[in-house]
């Protein structure tokens, strides 16, 4: 075909050319993704592959180009387990569980009291 | 522009005419009223999905085909350091092409069927791929003001309403940076370089002027608008504002250079509008429905690494497994 680029012209191609369709799919992997030693494994993305070991080399040319990677997980997708978005409102009263919070826990103000009423009832003895 | 969301009149007519269960509707879009994300398990309108499949897709083929005019200049890169970074920026392009893909099918819509609408011609890309890359000066200005301008448009989808979109353009803005860095810097030298480098860099400028304009498509008076796209946070900015924040960032940053742009008309008014020539809104139909400079080749090239790659897909090919559509 008529271009301007060497390297396209050394293919020589011929763009009638008809594609046969590609209708089978490569699995899906999920991909997890370790920074540094000790942070925690994150989600990241997917990657399409035939097998795990070709899913880390995917992996890793997708998510580990740049920056820090100790390590990379790929899990197959259908092995993954998730509730459904419909289950959602099962977490919502979470957050009004302050008992399960540190600050729920405040004692100073009974201490201060406390200290306040112990110097008073001092005072009133001596 | 990258994914554009101009509607056509029979698909502006279509999206407000689609009914929807109103409570299911209604749960919804207070959700994106909210400012939180939609996942993909979630219920969605039917025109919301397809609007996001065929905006991520094109832009997911954008970087894609994005690659193949810069790609053939890795052998002719004047020297080491520049190749590294061509080959670096280049293989970026195909990784964003690779996350966009995966977004688009948390939609439902698989990998191949995409690749294959591409190769038929069903779905676009962007029209400023359809130009060529006649010398190193065009992979300096690519680098920089057509990656700048795809960064524009993709600061602003960020923030949309889709999770796993918005996810993956966090991702590549952060790498696309490296793009526009290498690309001013490449764009610095030549214009600081010989007369010889000073003219193919002016060359490349007044070519890329016009494709680059049409970038964020057709003017907003003249393009379909869908409020809904906007309430459902699918699109965010206008075509105009976006060219207008583009033409602000980008053109003082050349014309410090002592480069020019090919519009006597192209100023700034007091108001922060710029003001520039009719980029000729015609040409840019025309290359959008193939008669571009590059649109048979590209094609063509993409039409060539399916045939040649089969036999390794097929070798590779496992039949006991089953697909299953990506969760996040």
């Amino acid at each position: 075909m008529n271009t301007l680029d060497p390297r396209i012209k050394r293919l020589s191609l011929d763009p009638s050319t008809e594609v046969e369709k590609t209708n089978s799919h490569l699995i899906t992997y999920e991909v997890f993704h370790q920074e540094k030693r000790g942070k925690h494994v994150t989600h990241v993305g997917i990657v399409h592959a035939s097998n795990p070991e070709m899913a880390l080399v995917m992996a890793k040319e997708v998510f580990g180009r740049r920056g820090k990677t100790t390590n990379l997980w790929v899990v197959k997708t259908s092995d993954v387990y998730t509730f459904g978005s419909d289950d959602e409102d099962m977490f919502e009263t979470t957050p009004e569980k302050t008992f399960r919070d540190p600050a729920y826990y405040k004692v100073r103000d009974r201490i201060e009291k406390f200290q306040n009423k112990q110097k008073f009832e001092h005072e009133q003895r001596t | 522009m990258y994914g554009s969301t101009n509607l056509s009149e029979e698909e502006a007519k279509r999206m407000n005419t689609t009914v929807e269960d109103p409570e299911k509707l209604e749960a919804f879009e207070s959700r994106i009223a909210r400012g939180e994300k939609i996942e993909p398990q979630d219920w969605m309108p039917v025109e919301y999905s397809k609007q996001l499949i065929r905006m991520i897709e094109q832009h997911a083929h954008s970087e894609i085909v994005g690659a193949l005019p810069e790609g053939t200049w890795i052998t002719r890169a004047p020297n080491f350091r520049r190749k590294l970074a061509l080959i670096a920026k280049v293989q970026d392009e195909i990784g964003h092409g690779q996350l966009l893909y995966s977004a688009a099918e948390t939609l439902g819509k698989t990998r191949e069927e995409m690749l294959n609408d591409l190769l038929s011609g069903k779905s676009k890309y962007s029209n400023v791929f359809n130009y060529p890359a006649l010398t190193w000066a065009d992979i300096a200005v690519i680098g920089f003001l057509v990656d700048g301008a795809a960064i524009v448009n993709q600061v602003i989808n960020s923030k949309g309403s889709y999770g796993p979109y918005c996810r993956a353009l966090e991702r590549i803005c952060y790498e696309e940076s490296f793009h526009l860095k290498q690309g001013h810097d490449n764009v610095v030298y030549l214009a600081t370089g010989t007369k010889h480098q000073r003219a193919i860099l002016q060359d490349a400028i007044n070519r890329w002027y016009r494709p680059l304009l049409h970038f964020f498509g057709p003017p907003d008076k003249q393009s379909a608008h869908s409020e809904k796209l906007m309430k459902w946070k699918v699109k965010l900015a206008s075509n105009d504002d976006m060219r207008n924040q583009f033409l602000d960032q980008y053109v003082p940053k050349i014309w410090e250079l002592d480069i020019t742009f090919p519009d006597p008309n192209l100023k700034k008014n007091d108001d922060g509008i710029w003001e520039f020539s009719d980029p000729d809104w015609n040409e840019f139909k025309r290359v959008i429905n193939g008669d571009g400079p590059c649109n048979a080749e590209r094609i063509a090239v993409r039409k060539f690494a399916e045939e040649a790659g089969r036999w390794v897909r097929q070798a590779l090919m496992n039949p006991s497994e089953k697909y299953v559509v990506p969760l996040a």
